[in-house]
């Protein structure tokens, strides 16, 4: 059965990167079965109805996988519910009456759009510069010639669910990227497919991710927001590839002298 | 109608933080890396800890009585004699743990300055922290904390005291003397307090630092870190006890 829920909510405008941006206060009454966004929809519609801009949020396949949307909601990335992007969580989580804060990520690396709206590229970066295997192409090699144990090809899995929504820096309290970087860089390196690259894409991957997001402090928090429950091991697992690289990619003689 | 098309920018998101120089030297490149001044948080945590512990043991020679705990003091300074003469194992030590002091330290301040200038502008809204907890969010005052009272103890106890009878040498007595006083014995218990919550929370990151971690055992890197920081504080903490009892006097 649907219940209909009265809501209050208080949202983040801010019109552009550069203008002063502050909580506005919106009601709005939708049916318990609605998503989060769908529950943004309606409180839009009904700002255009009053000739008013709506508020502006990202989103694209609203089924969990694509990473664009995620807000902070009550303080948390993506919400009170575990393991659920915020275009998965559904309003039954909210009580009736309910007060609902959202607001959008906040790091220098994600500098602010609009309202709700980050300006996550600097996810690009980081897989421009190593996030990627190199093959040639042609014809799909066959699945079977490489072995890769089930362990592993579980493990690269879990790592590759990652789907760059950028709530590990939203919800770290340093703004550090590292579970997205070393999911991004360990679902290659645990491969064989990887291999040829691991040390180069590691040194690239951290040093990129560095430009731009803090430092991991070993907190925790990204692992408890991240909709794909992603754990922070493959952020040890990076740690411990970055200090083998420097070391690996200084024994091929100058290989690799400038960045 | 207004409508919600939001202008993207056509410039990219830029840097927040100077790049690692590729053709610096590569220690120096690792120096640069955050993820490199991790390793060396670590690496250096690794010995501050030994320290610490050695400390504890020997301090536990409190129980044994005056003799054999001035006994202990002396032969820090005769340690490995006569392989090495008098002073020099002591003062390798000295040199490798100021060493381990500084850059634990020169590279928690570096991060932290890397870390404000990530988020410039905070949220708005209360924060809901889920697993970030009180030692890992108080790393920065804990380590204060004990840095502030690592130098008083310095003066206390091996300079100039701190107005108790301070006799050098003395090793017993002078330990005895300052924690009688109440004000001290507060401050030693504040210090320890924030020893034992800096190493729950410095033992479990060292492992993610410098990438230990193996399903055999990541279960119970949280015990670990916790069993051996109850452990000094603890024992640490009875010796203010033990005194004001007048167990020991
Ligand atoms: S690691 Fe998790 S929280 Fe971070 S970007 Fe990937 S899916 Fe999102
Ligand atoms: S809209 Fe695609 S993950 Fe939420």
């Amino acid at each position: 059965m649907t219940n209909m829920l009265n809501l209050t909510l208080k949202v983040w405008r801010q019109a552009g990167p550069d203008q002063p941006g502050r909580f506005e206060e919106y009601t709005t009454t939708v049916a318990d079965d609605a998503s989060f966004l769908e529950m943004l929809d309606y409180v839009n519609e009904d700002l255009i109805a009053h000739d008013q801009e709506p508020i502006a949020f990202d989103h694209d396949c609203r089924e969990g996988i694509c990473g664009s949307c995620g807000v902070m909601i009550d303080g948390q990335a993506h919400g009170p519910q575990k393991g659920t992007a915020t275009c998965q969580l559904h309003m039954r989580k909210f009580a009736d009456g309910s007060h609902i804060t959202v607001e959008p990520w906040r790091a220098a690396g994600f500098p602010l759009i609009r309202d709700l709206s980050v300006d996550r590229s600097a996810f690009d970066r980081i897989i421009e510069s190593g996030g990627y295997i190199s093959v040639s192409t042609g014809a799909a090699p066959e699945a079977n010639m490489i072995p890769v144990p089930k362990d592993v090809a579980d493990a690269a899995m879990d790592a590759a669910a990652c789907i760059g929504c950028g709530a590990c820096v939203a919800a770290c309290p340093n703004s550090a990227a590292s579970l997205f970087t070393s999911a991004k860089m360990q679902q290659l390196n645990l491969l064989p497919q990887g291999q040829a690259e691991r040390w180069r894409r590691t040194e690239d991957m951290v040093e990129t991710m560095e430009e731009f997001f803090g430092s991991c402090t070993n907190h925790g928090e990204c692992q408890e927001a991240c909709p794909k429950e992603i754990p922070i091991d493959f952020i040890a697992m990076m740690n411990r590839d970055y200090l083998k690289a420097k070391f690996a990619n200084r024994r091929r003689g100058g290989q690799r002298k400038a960045g | 109608m207004p409508h919600a098309t939001v202008a993207r920018p056509g410039a990219e998101a830029p840097p927040v933080h100077k790049p690692v120089d590729r053709n610096a030297p590569w220690p120096v490149q690792f120096w640069q890396s955050a993820v490199g001044k991790k390793w060396l948080m670590a690496l250096s945590g690794v010995a501050l800890w030994g320290f610490v512990f050695v400390h504890m043991i020997g301090n536990l020679k409190l129980y044994l009585g005056e003799k054999d705990y001035n006994e202990y003091g002396e032969s820090l300074r005769t340690l490995l004699h006569p392989i090495m003469p008098n002073h020099v194992v002591l003062w390798i030590m000295r040199i490798g743990l100021i060493g381990a002091f500084v850059i634990h330290i020169v590279a928690a301040a570096s991060l932290t300055q890397m870390n404000r200038r990530s988020r410039p502008v905070g949220y708005q809204s209360t924060r809901d922290y889920i697993s970030a907890n009180f030692a890992s969010r108080s790393m920065r005052i804990t380590g204060v904390i004990i840095l502030a009272y690592l130098i008083f103890h310095l003066f206390d106890l091996s300079w100039t005291g701190t107005g108790a009878t301070y006799v050098r040498g003395d090793v017993y007595d002078n330990v005895v003397g300052s924690l009688q006083r109440p004000w001290s014995a507060a401050a030693y218990a504040i210090a320890n307090i924030a020893l034992g919550i800096h190493l729950f929370h410095g033992t479990w990151s060292m492992f993610q630092s410098m990438g230990l971690n193996n399903p055999r055992y990541n279960s119970i890197r949280r015990a670990i870190a916790f069993g051996m920081s109850t452990v000094v504080a603890v024992a640490n903490l009875t010796f203010p006890i033990l005194v004001a009892t007048k167990v020991v006097k």
